[in-house]
């Protein structure tokens, strides 16, 4: 009896599982069935349209580029600087106690909510308008709590033996963690990097937020153009009714996840090859 | 200059980019503040928290945020009842029963879920589940809170299981072990042991997930409609504090008058609901860590 009540519980917990994993297949499903027939190069090359079959994604996919390598070049050094203050200097003292504190907290908050923040400080304050740059630096805000905390578990990762080494030749803190800390720690940073963009490339509600256009003809040329991306114009065909359109949404889905894909795809091939060095 | 200088100042350089997250949070609450301020200078704080009607939008204006945050409930809950008791399963599962190379296939398939932009959950939920559900509840209309709700848990799924399963594998096997030499089964040991004693670290992944619940926005904003509305009926269009904000974004609403503002508005409530949420389950996590340290 007893064994069959374990065995019922273990069917039971292992469905719970199979479920999410069936939903999961029946998503990936469901997009390609209805996207993939639309998929061609024209769809990649094209511009926004009225007509369904003529539209493509070429300029939210430029949009999507311009602005996460922007976020990237914004977060990278800010993001590594600050996880260096709070693991190499001052992981004792009170401050950076309450700035971890806050760190952990900053990366719960609702994206939206740093969309707010983008369209009162960097679009209106600050007057960069709806620009790739203010909407790179929303984005920029959003991600920085990812790479500060797999920037951090890289920098442990460095035996303390290096560091000693460092210094019993003469160096200082701060040579030894240019000249040796950090370039050991680079794969890790640069994997914590990338999945930390490849999350803030399929961010729409903050971008909506500070108003990134929904209709936009144009790819971007300079960062204070104005801008759409993938998933905003994904979210544009959705809220069509016509069918033809939400065809065009399961491809720039496509599109979109494909982007993803290069991205992880990069994030591990990194990561391994740290791997393979960590391990001669 | 000398070394000693100059690793002072990169000192104060490498400080100034951690305080940075410190300004964020400053900047989020002085930005919501600041409108919020000048919109409660036009509605009193009681209508405005109280009122049963959000028409800010129409003719006949309406400043009560109830609906809104009666629409973000409901899909909350919704998605909490799929996500919770599934995701604590699935950590028993993975933690208690799964051999290691299951686990070590299985784990990154379910991080996946977590990874799917949310605009994509918003296609899934309107193009497939709600008609899905359809079928047999023919009631349903083509925008309601149910069908968001259950892809949301999908979503949050990850969340609620991997934290649990850190909790769980947090647990001492010492306890595990205590309980198989009483007789125990492995399933009154999950249960009556190694979920009891990860208890604190469950209810963090809970609250968390709550918190990311609240604050989901895309999914509702595509498939859950635009129709602020008291009710807990999860059949009909509702509209959630979230999916108010982007239908105000995409409009062309001027700054400084009042419909503008009241996106401030319902994004401060929204900031402090979810940070308290974020600022419970950070604190039930410490003292779960401090219990097994």
């Amino acid at each position: 009896m007893r064994k069959h009540a374990d065995l019922l519980f273990q069917i039971v917990s292992l469905s719970a599982l199979v479920i999410a994993l069936a939903a999961l297949g029946a998503l990936v499903f469901d997009i390609f069935a209805d996207g993939a027939s639309r998929l061609s190069w024209s769809f990649i090359t094209n511009i926004a349209s009225r007509n369904a079959e003529d539209a493509g994604v070429y300029h939210a996919l430029m949009g999507s580029i311009w602005v996460i390598a922007l976020t990237g070049l914004m977060a990278l050094p800010i993001g590594v600087a600050a996880a260096i203050f709070l693991e190499e200097y001052g992981s004792r003292s009170r401050a950076a106690r309450f700035i971890e504190l806050n760190i952990a907290n900053l990366a719960a908050v609702p994206s939206i909510i740093y969309g707010l923040l983008g369209l009162g400080l960097f679009v209106r304050m600050m007057g960069m308008g709806q620009s790739v740059l203010a909407g790179a630096a929303t984005l920029a805000l959003l991600a920085l709590p990812v790479v500060i905390l797999s920037t951090r578990e890289a920098l442990r990762t460095v035996p303390n033996s290096i560091r000693e080494g460092s210094y019993a030749l003469g160096a200082t803190k701060w040579q030894t963690i240019w000249n040796q800390v950090l370039p050991m720690a680079l794969p890790g940073v640069l994997t914590g990097l990338i999945l930390a963009l490849s999350r803030a490339i399929g961010e729409t509600a903050p971008l909506i937020t500070i108003g990134a256009l929904t209709y936009i003809p144009f790819a971007p040329d300079s960062v204070w153009s104005k801008f759409t991306v993938l998933p905003i114009q994904v979210f544009n065909w959705v809220s069509r009714p016509q069918t033809e359109f939400k065809e065009n949404a399961a491809a720039g889905i496509l599109v979109l996840l494909a982007l993803l894909l290069t991205m992880n795809a990069i994030a591990i091939v990194v990561r391994d090859r740290q791997q393979r060095r960590g391990r001669v | 200059m000398s070394t000693r200088a100059l690793e002072w100042i990169i000192e104060r350089l490498l400080f100034l980019c951690a305080a940075l997250s410190v300004l964020t949070t400053a900047g989020i609450i002085m930005v919501l503040a600041v409108e919020t301020y000048e919109f409660l200078q036009e509605v009193s704080i009681v209508e405005f928290l109280t009122g049963t009607e959000w028409t800010p939008l129409f003719a006949n204006r309406h400043f009560g945020v109830l609906p809104l945050v009666a629409g973000t409930m409901l899909v909350s809950t919704i998605a909490l009842v799929v996500a919770l008791p599934m995701g604590v399963l699935t950590a028993v599962y993975l933690s208690e029963y799964a051999p290691a190379g299951f686990r070590r296939v299985v784990k990154p398939i379910l991080e996946i879920l977590a990874g799917v932009p949310t605009v994509v959950y918003g296609y899934f939920a309107l193009t497939f589940v709600t008609p899905l559900l359809q079928t047999f509840l023919p009631g349903l209309s083509g925008f309601n809170a149910l069908s968001p709700g259950l892809v949301m848990g999908l979503m949050i799924l990850p969340l609620v299981s991997s934290l649990s399963e850190d909790a769980m594998r947090a647990v001492p096997n010492g306890l595990r072990e205590g309980s198989y030499a009483l007789g125990a089964s492995r399933m009154q040991t999950a249960l009556k042991v190694v979920v009891p004693a990860a208890f604190s670290g469950i209810t963090a992944a809970f609250i968390l997930a709550a918190s990311r619940a609240i604050g989901e926005t895309m999914i509702v904003a595509i498939a859950a409609g635009q129709q602020p509305r008291l009710t807990a009926n999860p059949f009909v269009p509702i509209e959630t504090m979230t999916a108010y904000i982007v239908q105000v974004s995409l409009g062309d609403t001027p700054q400084g008058t009042i419909e503008y503002r009241t996106i401030f508005a319902v994004g401060m409530l929204l900031f402090v609901m979810t940070f308290g949420l974020n600022l419970i389950s950070t604190w039930l996590r410490e003292r779960f860590r401090e219990e097994y340290a």
